[in-house]
């Protein structure tokens, strides 16, 4: 099924130009593999971004450029790509970062039967999945940045909106929620942030200490 | 001989066919003469110096030789392609950082729907289209749009470049991203 929560037009447009961090590429490339929508979004904002390097006045290039560019075409090394094995419950980009697939990903207990599995990336953010038991809530919170979370299994609620495999929510200082998983099976998602959670009350605050959410 | 500034996309896509077809290197000279120098400013505007520019955009072009083969007109026009190439060497270059991409042969992939009947024609973005719509927007959306190309997300640089706080940025490239997609559709249906 197509996913129904969509990325933003800013979001998109800063990856599509290059400007994004690699924390919250990792999310957006993730949720345009389940989301033709999106991708073609994407497409149109690359056209935007072609025809700003179209507008850019010519600045000129070395004499020998030409025959510069022409002598490392041809002295390129072949390029082997990568052989990734490929699977269908976990987009490939996350993949590429778990070096598994989401059932062979070890976790760790942050109470209440949620917990979490931090992902490296080489900036500010903090990406990590969660796996939420069904029909548990995530402890109200609110933020001081932004969140993405991208559901990879099962679903979950906030309010009135329901999140499915493949939807993205997007959340940030203004949101208050407490999401909570559907009743069927756990809920796996992938969640990127730039500042930790603000919970709303002492015993997740204390667990926060030790998680890094 | 052809006017090399004035050619219009189909020709781009029609050099780099004959360089992937045949490895037609006047073809490639022509490609190199009107995107190197754009290549190297849009790696300047970026903050790389001068001889790091020269350097990239001599690598992006040997990058467009190297993978022409790949190119598929079906999929994107030849310009979206070479700017790819740019883009990804600008982050792997000067900022130095990872783009995580989806893979194109990931069983997970959710398929594209099939074009309306209607679209079959334009099966990706039409660049001169773009552009004359660019041209169209007001100059201050105008200006955002062309500032989201060049400064990080989440945009702090551009609200103090416009002195505006980062809600007005965000809500600005918005309404011209929405402006942009009108025109588009106006001067689509204006053609036909």
């Amino acid at each position: 099924m197509e996913p129904r929560h969509h990325l933003p037009d800013d979001l998109l447009l800063a990856y599509a130009a290059g400007s994004l961090s690699e924390g919250w590429s990792l999310a957006v490339a993730s949720h345009l593999t389940y989301c033709p929508t999106c991708r073609q979004r994407d497409a149109a904002l690359e056209a935007i971004g072609t025809a700003a390097l179209e507008e850019m006045p010519p600045s000129p290039m070395d004499p020998h450029a030409f025959e510069a560019c022409m002598a490392r075409a041809e002295n390129f090394e072949e390029e082997q790509p990568a052989k990734l094995s490929m699977s269908a419950t976990t987009p490939a980009p996350l993949r590429h970062y778990l070096g598994c697939d989401l059932d062979a990903v070890k976790w760790s207990p942050l109470g209440g039967g949620i917990r979490q599995h931090l992902i490296e990336t080489g900036d500010e953010t903090r990406a990590r999945l969660l796996y939420i038991p069904p029909g548990e809530d995530v402890p109200q919170h609110t933020h001081q940045g932004l969140e993405l979370t991208l559901v990879l299994a099962g679903s979950f609620a906030d309010g009135d909106e329901e999140f499915h495999a493949g939807d993205i929510e997007v959340a940030d200082e203004t949101v208050d929620h407490t999401p909570i998983s559907g009743p069927n099976g756990p809920c796996i998602c992938l969640a990127v942030t730039n500042a930790p959670l603000v919970f709303r009350s002492w015993l997740p605050r204390m667990i926060q200490r030790f998680a890094k959410i | 001989m052809i006017d090399v500034a004035s050619t219009a996309e189909h020709s781009w896509e029609a050099l780099l066919i004959a360089v992937a077809e045949t490895g037609d290197r006047d073809a490639f000279s022509r490609l190199f003469a009107h995107f190197a120098p754009r290549v190297k400013s849009y790696l300047l505007r970026h903050g790389s110096s001068p001889s790091q520019a020269e350097d990239i955009a001599q690598e992006t072009l040997a990058l467009l030789w190297r993978k022409a083969g790949l190119f598929d007109p079906d999929k994107a026009s030849a310009s979206t392609w070479l700017f790819r190439i740019a883009r990804n060497q600008m982050i792997d270059r000067i900022r130095r950082r990872q783009r995580p991409e989806l893979d194109p042969n990931d069983p997970l992939l959710a398929p594209d729907p099939e074009p309306a009947p209607d679209k079959q024609a334009s099966k990706h973005e039409d660049i001169t289209a773009v552009r004359s719509a660019l041209a169209q927007l007001p100059e201050k959306q105008r200006e955002v749009i062309m500032l989201s190309f060049f400064e990080e997300y989440p945009h702090p640089a551009i609200a103090e470049k416009l002195q505006l706080p980062i809600g007005t940025v965000k809500s600005r490239i918005r309404l011209a991203l929405a402006r942009l997609d009108s025109l588009l559709d106006r001067n689509a249906h204006g053609e036909s």
